[in-house]
């Protein structure tokens, strides 16, 4: 067991844990965060996507060992139900959920590409949500949901 | 977290001494028990449960309390059943508390399938809410000493003219109502709905999208262990041998358990039990058995038509043989998976004798009876709670994996054990829907007629749920194996792989045969719409294929043979939605129709759309999706929709792209590489789905109502994008691309 200290939606942690455990583990039993899901632990379904220093990441892949002093961004940290974000509130307007499993990844992967381009072009949301799946069809209120999202975003903003 | 468990008989004989009192004390303004109710069947559930306490309960603080037996899945239940109740309660849908399958609370209502849910509990609660309403209404008359009429209500509070007022919690004083529901007392009338109908959001959606506890796989447990299993490398196979003495010294490992070929670890750390299961993996030598057989690529079919087969004919009508054109095909599937985003999961502890699990299996009820017979234990000692888990689409391992977790539970009493599949686990051991072969012959008279139809499906087992202990991945593993329940087809009309075998056109003279195959060399089991997808697919490429023999454009052909002017409706209405008599078709792009109704007595689904074909890649996009659906009265037109498109969007996945590919000895596709299926990239750019509501209709099932329909629209559409009349399933690249 080592101690890691990691930054989680803005607030520091101290973990002591396996140095091969994957971030993915950590934030939902050590930090008690339910946002990422375990899907595959493969890489390939993304329902884990979390952001870590703004880009969007597979927390299934990602040994809690690297992480460092990057900070790490979970749907948690988006808002909460009383005061949800824009991202939140797209989804929620647009019913974007069925099962929702795969919901928090779809959304934190939305919003590295908000955070990069608030003006993305529906050609480009689609491309950029290319690495998550979706098992329930949910994907066309996803698309919509994020596309409302950036509507209501201002032009040069990146706090969703 | 262990509750004692409440036995519901126990429950509803105390609640009943306690209503007895209420009628002595309020006399007439009760109805009574001994009415004569059953000449009928009751409506919905009520068939099954027919006492107003099971289904809501008001306490005396006004908390209300409605159950059901039907479970959250992801298609948005418990909103719609929220709706229904507080339509007829008069409250707003968040005053009430919803309580879903748990053998301590809700009714039995066996499985959440089938598209029955809004029919069997829907209907149920509608009319248990309504008598409900009405008896506190007569309650709440006799307190004001006035009549009925001139009492008012709102949010839950009567009040009398002179403005007296009396909460429905004041009136039932912390009795609850045990009588037998008489669905004779009417509903309220659609037109004056303000809860049901509406399109109201999801109760569920805000904890989805903030990270809040909505799975099993989210509840942690104080002191609770995870445990992991190592499943054999192959069906059949048998663990020889397993030197377990290098792994319960790895780091956090509390217990290796071995029952036979059953083979795990409990650890203190998720991740910990994960590696740990990984290195008794390594650490387990086993029998590996060849029991599949080799299958070329391309004919998985082959698999189905060498097996054994009863035949069941289904229908026979009028006379074979009329003279005419005769055209024959044949149709596949391939075996497919459910393929749930979470792998399953499951939670259970024993505590003092007495079992508690937490799972997302489809049956809450059948799945406890399984487990008395896997535990050897009484029923009454294990208490099943639904909670909520990945969308499952049908069986999957829901019910598997809440065997492993109670059969650790049961090593490791005390602490609560949970235990998540791993991807491999669920790709390569959930029960697969089943491959099938259909056989397709029907003659055209001079006019183009169907004149004769004869249709065979042949299929393995679409029901190997549990209920029986033998159905449990588990138990068949075991030193002491049970054995798996020998499957029956379901009956018609609902039928299984049969299900939508036979047309709902007008056909004078038609046989239909069932072929039911018993035992398949893979466990199958349930996948959303069982066999319709597979008998719709072929039925309504057929169909194509008749009206393009007849010269006749394909709706058109559709609608000479439809006699029910619901599905003409929606067959119209997608057409029209879809511009279909405006179509022009452009190089690489064509358009398909196809129609069903689902189980030919839950909703109508008709849909267009339109294809393009890249035929060097093979790659198939969905340019346009129209669907028409008549549902019966809608209680949440936005959760149609949501049922609708999803469904339209798996099912493309299936069509295109889904096979479960396997050798002699094992699985191939065992993640998602091996295992495509539809991403952003190839959902359709635009999908509309147009409802066509009928108010004080029958609740029609809805969620798997596009299954099918959407896969003969697809490969219509290709047919005539291409010219390639593709029969077998899925209508993969490899089979498309020019110069394969």
């Amino acid at each position: 067991m080592t101690t890691y200290h990691l930054r989680v939606n803005g607030r520091d942690h101290a973990v002591d844990t396996d140095p091969d455990t994957p971030l993915l583990y950590v934030l939902r039993n050590d930090l008690g965060l339910n946002g990422a899901k375990f899907g595959c632990g493969l890489g390939q379904c993304g329902a884990c996507t979390v952001t870590l220093a703004g880009e969007s990441v597979m927390s299934c892949l990602v040994p809690v060992s690297v992480v460092g002093n990057r900070p790490v961004g979970t749907v948690e940290g988006l808002g909460t139900t009383r005061a949800p974000g824009v991202l939140q509130q797209a989804f929620i307007a647009e019913q974007a959920a069925q099962c929702g499993y795969c919901i928090a990844g779809m959304m934190m992967r939305a919003q590295s590409l908000l955070a990069q381009n608030p003006k993305p072009s529906d050609a480009e949301i689609r491309k950029h949500m290319m690495p998550n799946l979706c098992r329930c069809g949910t994907h066309m209120r996803i698309l919509r949901a994020v596309r409302r999202a950036a509507d209501a975003l201002p032009a040069r903003g990146t706090k969703t | 977290m262990t509750r004692a468990l409440e036995n519901p008989s126990r429950r509803r004989v105390l609640a009943a001494a306690g209503s007895l009192t209420m009628v002595f004390a309020i006399g007439p303004a009760w109805p009574q028990d001994e009415t004569p109710l059953n000449k009928g069947k009751l409506p919905g559930s009520l068939e099954k449960e027919p006492w107003l306490d099971a289904w809501i309960r008001i306490d005396a603080d006004n908390r209300i309390t409605v159950f059901t037996g039907k479970a959250e899945l992801g298609q948005g239940i418990k909103t719609a059943l929220l709706q229904v109740a507080a339509e007829e309660l008069l409250v707003a849908p968040a005053r009430i508390t919803l309580v879903t399958a748990d053998t301590a609370r809700t009714p039995n209502e066996g499985y959440t399938a089938g598209s029955h849910s809004m029919q069997d509990s829907g209907t149920a609660l509608r009319h248990a809410a309504a008598q409900v309403r009405q008896i506190l209404g007569e309650l709440a008359a006799k307190r004001f000493g006035i009549g009925a009429p001139a009492v008012t209500v709102r949010d839950g509070v009567f009040t009398a003219p002179d403005g007296r007022r009396a909460s429905y919690g004041e009136l039932l004083a912390g009795q609850q109502l045990h009588l037998r529901c008489n669905p004779a007392i009417p509903v309220r009338a659609p037109e004056g709905h303000t809860v049901a109908g509406k399109p109201i959001q999801r109760v569920d959606i805000p904890a989805k999208v903030t990270g809040g506890p909505a799975y099993v796989q989210d509840l942690r447990l104080p002191n609770m262990v995870h445990g992991r299993v190592v499943r054999p490398p192959s069906p059949g196979a048998r663990l020889l041998e397993v030197d377990t003495a290098a792994i319960v010294r790895l780091p956090g490992v509390l217990k290796v358990v071995r029952d036979g070929s059953f083979l795990a670890v409990i650890a203190d750390g998720e991740y910990r039990a994960v590696k740990a299961a990984a290195a008794l993996s390594r650490a387990a030598r086993w029998d590996l058995q060849y029991t599949l057989p080799a299958v070329p690529p391309f004919t998985s079919a082959a698999v189905v038509l060498g097996l054994p087969a009863k035949p069941y004919p289904i229908l026979e009508r009028g006379t074979p043989g009329a003279a005419g054109r005769t055209l024959e095909a044949t149709y596949s599937k391939p075996f497919q998976l459910h393929a749930s985003i979470g792998p399953s999961c499951a939670l259970a502890q024993l505590v003092n004798g007495l079992y508690t699990v937490w799972t997302h299996s489809q049956g809450v009820y059948p799945l406890r009876d399984a487990l008395a017979e896997l535990l050897g234990a009484d029923k009454a000692s294990i208490r099943c709670i639904h909670t909520e888990g990945s969308g499952c689409y049908g069986h999957n391992a829901a019910d598997d994996v809440a065997a492993d977790a109670a059969l650790l539970a049961r090593t490791f009493p005390g602490r609560p054990v949970r235990v998540q599949w791993m991807r491999e686990d669920e790709h390569g051991w959930e029960p697969y829907g089943p491959a099938m072969l259909t056989s397709a012959r029907a003659t055209l008279d001079a006019s183009g007629k169907i004149v004769d139809w004869q249709y065979d499906v042949w299929s393995p087992p679409h029901n190997t749920r549990p209920g029986k202990a033998g159905n449990l991945l588990a138990a068949t593993h075991l030193e002491k194996p049970f054995k798996p329940d020998t499957p029956t087809p379901s009956p018609q009309p609902e039928g299984s792989g049969d299900r939508n075998a036979i047309p709902y056109y007008v056909l004078p003279n038609a046989r239909v045969v069932h072929q039911f195959q018993e035992r398949a060399p893979l466990r199958t089991s349930a996948l959303r719409s069982l066999g319709a997808y597979c008998n719709v697919f072929s039925i309504e490429s057929f169909m194509d294929e008749l009206a393009h023999a007849a010269n006749v454009d394909p709706v058109a052909f559709r609608l000479r043979n439809l006699a029910d002017p619901r599905a003409v409706d929606v067959v119209r209405n997608a057409a029209r939605k879809f511009g279909w008599d405006q179509y022009r078709k452009t190089p690489r792009r064509g358009r398909g129709f196809a129609f069903a109704r689902y189980k030919n007595l839950a909703a109508f689904c008709a849909i267009a759309l339109e294809v393009e074909v890249a035929r060097e890649t093979g790659m198939v996009r969905i340019t346009r999706a129209v669907a028409a659906v008549d549902c019966g009265e809608i209680v949440n037109p936005d959760g149609v929709r949501n049922q609708i498109e999803g469904g339209i969007i798996q099912s493309a996945s299936w069509t295109l792209l889904e096979r479960v590919r396997f050798d002699e000895r094992q699985i191939l596709t065992r993640d998602w590489a091996q295992y495509p299926i539809l991403r952003f990239n190839q959902v359709p750019e635009r999908l509309e789905v147009h409802l066509i509501d009928r108010p004080g209709q029958p609740f029609l099932g809805t969620g798997e109502a596009s299954q099918g329909p959407t896969a003969a629209a697809i490969a219509n559409a290709v047919a005539d994008a291409c010219g390639l009349r593709l029969r077998d399933l899925p209508l993969d690249r490899a089979r498309l691309r020019i110069g394969r």
